[in-house]
């Protein structure tokens, strides 16, 4: 009996693993060859990297060497490429001319590595990450000492490159267009930790970079040109930004293709003698980039090949990064969403952060750095589905514990954990340490416990598992927390503390704040986020970069949005004052752009109400055009200062209050601050420009000026309390850019002067600005530091610079309109 | 749960780059019938609404955007951006329309309406 001939293209990880589950199932039944382009037997391609970094060699990766096909009696025709298939005449086309006929076809042809289209991109240098010449590139230019290497793509394979280049002596830099790396895998807690592990590793990131050209000279690659103009320099730039699946083959072929060659459930191309599995494929309109779904395809074309029945549905995927000493797990709906929940740990010490996305009382998701071993538990329950309602309590601390625990309800579990099980991970406090300091030392609080066993001293997330403690051991005794409220639900620190971290600890974005302080949520919510920034850009002035995406809309975009979805735009007046041709400049804004309102507002300005949101940019710059900035009405920061006419012109002016007014605005806006502030300064006690309402105001008198702080005229109807008088008016700006400093650094974000006060008390305040003048000096040069890099008017910015030019226009403009529902 | 159902397959429109969206952001498309807002999440993810909250109309474009959901820039309805309902509190108030949505190579697809007869 004539066996029937299998012919399969592609020697990689999906061709040979499709011969390897036909044989298992029925070893006699085909003649089979395989064609490869690459001149070697099957290896493992995802151990290029171990490759890479010199921790494995070739022949450590190989999968099946000659003897196998030998063994098999499978013809490989290595280094040969496919040229053309006949589906008519059923035959298999090669280089040098050989023919060779099928029964069935496999196309297992892979994916191709993206190559970006930039000027430069044919220099010699540049290398992708795919095979094992690749592999052999990148080593011999490691070679060379000093040599620098530069990677475009922060994704997997882009990391693992940049690693093993690192391992080979080589300054390695990646290039990553997103703001998180690997951000299709990781979440931006977790892209953080990794950055910083790689830094250890000698792998630099550069984050959201554009790459505009590789510069070269003599045909060789010297370095990549990025938009914002800088140059890395390189003797080898690796691309790996992505693949493309290689339908080539089977689309010159006639075989139907979409982004990939498109299968049936049986793996069956539009062709009935031919299939094709690997990343080359396309099925159910999805293509895969990883190994777990081949083995899946290649199962299921095996079954069908082997008169069984081939249904492949899909699969679900998970990743790990090949770093050696990182671990990195991640699987589903990592970043979670609404309608899911979300269970974090963080322990700062060990450097891990876990997170579980949970929907419907299902694993969907889970993200794991620094402690990936539960990674597979995870995966093995979110694709089976399984209903986690029970464990839900103790599933963040893994298998062992919550199987060990299982059938237990909480509290019962958490009496049934034995002594020497560790409770707070990064005090490394054990449940046998609290249960004997409370029985011995007669503790009833959480805090007490915090004080004296230090769990749950840095952290929130295990916070409920020492209160079962406790209620486990006092029963009834135990008495609810009081204390500090935490910021919001994301952590169980309070304001203060956060914000002494940041500077104590040196932490310079969210991520790092949210890893330290142990957050319990994975990028914090709609309260915190917009809190951090400030807290960040208030401590580090110049360095940190603003999140706009943090910010409420106003901010966002520089203008108060209204309530048919239309803008305001209030240019500052300095104290208050103006002229005619700003008044003309006004109105002329207000003709062109058929702006329908224009009102003055309570703080001394005019306000020009109902711009659409694509006109702001054209009014900013015909503003700025006639010497107008913004009036940053709509921030946390510095509002107006309001004036009254004064000595200039008032029979019983004292000072010039409006020349002060002028000054003191002129000199601090643009600062950002906890919440809005106010200020107004008045000529006499008469007080007309209401300066004892303000969060500071200045009442002049014969002999100076009076400093007066805390007042607010809105939700709360709030007078000033006296804080001094000086004599002069620098001094006067001089004081109140200190009090203002002290309320920068220490409010809390929301917290209005006046609140803070109460808080801190006016004595603190005057004790610190006013009796301690070298203190004030001090926190004079930090504002005064603060203003150089705040001072920039955000309208200049977008109007002509170009700052998210991309904000204030629609992405796309259509005739027509959008289907929906 | 809103249904998306289509007789015949939707010709899709290209209104840019996933990249042209902020992460934890959003654009406006301009369309004869109103804007559409386009929103990309923390984890990469697209979605598409009416920019319209169900509430009092304000852009939800202009919101902040959290998880998949999106906060309303003018009374804080959080609206789910996969079904255009509003979440918590507000629930079952209404619903903002779903705009089929797809990416594919980087580039933001809108359905466009099938033309009735
Ligand atoms: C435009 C203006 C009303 C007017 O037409 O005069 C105004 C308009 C708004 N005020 Fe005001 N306030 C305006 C002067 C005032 C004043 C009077 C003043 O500044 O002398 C007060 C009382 C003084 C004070 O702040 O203590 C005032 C107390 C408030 C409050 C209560 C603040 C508080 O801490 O109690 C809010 C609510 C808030 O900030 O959360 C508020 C909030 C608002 C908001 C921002 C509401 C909002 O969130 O959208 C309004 C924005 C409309 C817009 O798009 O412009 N507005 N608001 C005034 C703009 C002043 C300016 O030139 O920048
Ligand atoms: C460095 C690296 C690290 C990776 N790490 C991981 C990882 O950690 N985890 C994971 O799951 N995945 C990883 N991957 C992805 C994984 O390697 C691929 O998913 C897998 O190799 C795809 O298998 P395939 O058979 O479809 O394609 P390939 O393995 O690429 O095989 C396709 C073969 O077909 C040959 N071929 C193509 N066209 C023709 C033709 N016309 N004629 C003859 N031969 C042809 C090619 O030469 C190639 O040998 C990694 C990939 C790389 C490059
Ligand atoms: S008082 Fe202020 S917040 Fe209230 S309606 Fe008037 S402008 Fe708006
Ligand atoms: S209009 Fe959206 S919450 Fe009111």
């Amino acid at each position: 009996m004539t066996k029937e001939k299998l012919v399969v293209i592609g020697n990689g990880m999906a061709g040979c693993r499709a011969v390897e589950e036909i044989l298992k199932r029925d070893p006699e039944r085909y003649e089979i060859a395989i064609f490869g382009a690459e001149p070697r037997v099957n290896y493992n391609r995802i151990m290029l990297s171990p490759v890479l970094a010199g921790e494995k060699t070739f022949d450590d990766i190989v999968i099946n060497d000659e003897a196998w096909y030998r063994d098999n009696g499978i013809a490989l025709h290595a280094g040969r490429w496919v040229t053309g298939v006949d589906l008519e005449a059923r035959k298999v086309l090669a280089e040098g001319g050989l023919e060779v006929a099928y029964d069935k076809l496999i196309l297992a042809t892979g994916s191709d590595p993206f190559r970006l289209p930039l000027p430069g991109a044919d220099l010699s240098g540049v290398v992708t990450f795919r095979d094992l010449d690749d592999v052999d590139a990148m080593i011999a230019a490691s070679a060379k000492p000093g040599a620098r290497a530069v990677v475009i793509g922060g994704g997997l394979l882009g990391l693992e490159a940049a690693y093993g280049l690192a391992r080979r002596g080589m300054g390695a830099t990646v290039v990553h267009l997103m703001d998180v790396l690997m951000e299709r895998q990781l979440d931006e807690s977790a892209g953080y930790l990794l950055r910083e592990a790689l830094l250890e590793r000698g792998v630099e990131t550069v984050l959201g970079a554009h790459s505009e050209a590789i510069v070269g000279e003599d045909g060789k690659v010297t370095g990549l040109k990025l938009k914002d103009g800088r140059v890395l320099p390189c003797e080898i730039l690796v691309m790996a930004v992505g693949i493309r699946p290689n339908a080539t083959l089977a689309k010159a072929s006639g075989l139907q293709v979409n982004r990939g060659i498109i299968v049936d459930d049986a793996m069956r191309t539009s062709d009935p003698a031919v299939f094709s599995v690997g990343e080359c494929v396309e099925h159910r309109g999805n293509c895969y980039g990883l190994v777990a779904p081949i083995w899946d395809m290649c199962r299921a074309l095996a079954e069908e090949l082997t008169d069984g029945e081939g249904a492949y549905q899909g699969s679900v995927l998970s990743t790990r990064l090949k770093v050696s000493g990182v671990d990195v797990f991640s699987a589903g709906k990592f970043a979670g969403g609404e309608g899911c929940e979300d269970i974090v740990f963080r322990d700062a010490a060990r450097g891990v952060y876990k997170r579980v996305v949970i929907e419907d009382g299902r694993v969907a998701g889970a993200v794991l750095f620094g402690d990936a071993a539960d990674g597979g538990w995870y995966f093995d329950l979110m694709k089976a589905g399984t209903d986690v309602a029970e464990i839900r309590d103790t599933i963040i601390f893994g298998q062992a514990i919550t199987e060990g625990l299982s059938g237990l309800d909480p509290s019962a579990a958490v009496a049934a954990m034995p002594d020497t099980q560790e409770i707070c991970g990064c005090n490394g406090v054990c449940k046998g340490a609290i249960t004997s300091a409370i029985t011995a030392q007669g503790l009833t609080t959480l805090d007490d416990v915090r004080a004296v066993t230090k769990a749950s001293a840095s952290c929130g997330s295990c916070t409920p598992l020492v209160e079962q403690v406790i209620k486990a051991t006092l029963g009834d005794g135990f008495k609810v927390q009081t204390g500090p409220k935490p910021m919001c639900k994301c952590t169980s620190h309070p304001h203060g503390a956060v914000r002494e971290a940041i500077l104590a600890q040196d932490l310079k974005s969210m991520p790092a704040v949210m890893q330290a302080m142990e957050w319990s949520t994975p990028d914090g919510c709609a309260s915190c986020r917009p809190a951090l920034n400030y807290y960040l850009l208030c401590a580090w002035p110049g360095e940190y970069v603003d999140d706009s995406q943090s910010r409420f809309i106003n901010e966002r975009v520089h203008a108060n949005i209204q309530k048919d979805g239309t803008y305001s735009v209030v240019p500052r007046m300095w104290g208050g004052m103006t002229t005619p041709d700003e008044l003309r400049a006004i109105a002329d804004v207000a003709d062109k752009y058929a702006i329908p309102a224009v009102k003055v507002t309570g703080g001394q300005r005019i306000d020009l109400l109902g711009v659409q949101k694509d006109d702001l940019p054209a009014v900013w710059a015909d503003l700025n055009a006639a010497g107008m900035v913004s009036g940053h009405a709509y921030a946390k920061g510095l509002r107006t200062v309001k004036t009254c006419v004064g000595s200039e012109w008032c029979r019983f002016g004292t000072q010039d209050s409006t020349g002060l007014g002028i000054k003191l605005e002129k000199f601090m806006w643009g600062s950002w601050a906890p919440a809005k502030v106010k200020l107004a300064v008045s000529g006499c006690p008469r007080n007309c420009a209401e300066s004892t309402c303000k969060d500071i105001g200045v009442i002049c008198v014969d002999s100076g000026y009076e400093i007066h702080v805390g007042g607010a005229a809105g939700l709360h109807i709030q007078g000033t309390q006296l804080l001094t008088k000086v004599a002069t008016e620098e001094e006067a700006i001089q004081l109140i850019s200190a009090v203002m400093q002290m309320y920068r650094e220490g409010g809390w974000y929301l917290e209005r002067i006046y609140k803070w006060m109460a808080r801190i008390g006016l004595e603190t305040i005057h004790a610190a600005t006013v009796e301690d003048l070298d203190n004030r000096a001090a926190l004079f040069a930090r504002f005064v530091k603060s203003q150089e890099t705040a001072q920039v008017d955000p309208w200049a910015e977008r109007a002509s610079k170009g700052v998210e030019a991309g904000e204030f226009k629609p992405m796309a403009t259509l005739p027509m309109g959008m289907a929906a529902e | 749960m809103t249904i998306q159902t289509f007789d015949i397959d939707p010709a899709w429109h290209d209104v840019g780059a996933v990249t042209d969206i902020p992460e934890r952001g959003s654009r406006r498309v301009a369309t004869a019938q109103g804007d559409v807002a386009v929103f990309r999440t923390g984890d990469g993810q697209v979605f598409a609404l009416v920019d319209r909250c169900p509430h009092k109309h304000g852009p939800l474009s202009q919101g902040i955007v959290h998880g998949h959901g999106v906060t309303c820039p003018l009374h804080s309805w959080v609206i789910d951006l996969k079904t255009g309902q509003p979440t918590g509190a507000d629930a079952g108030k209404g619903c903002t329309p779903v705009v089929p949505v797809r990416v594919q190579d980087g580039r933001v697809l809108l359905a466009q309406p099938v033309m009735a007869g």
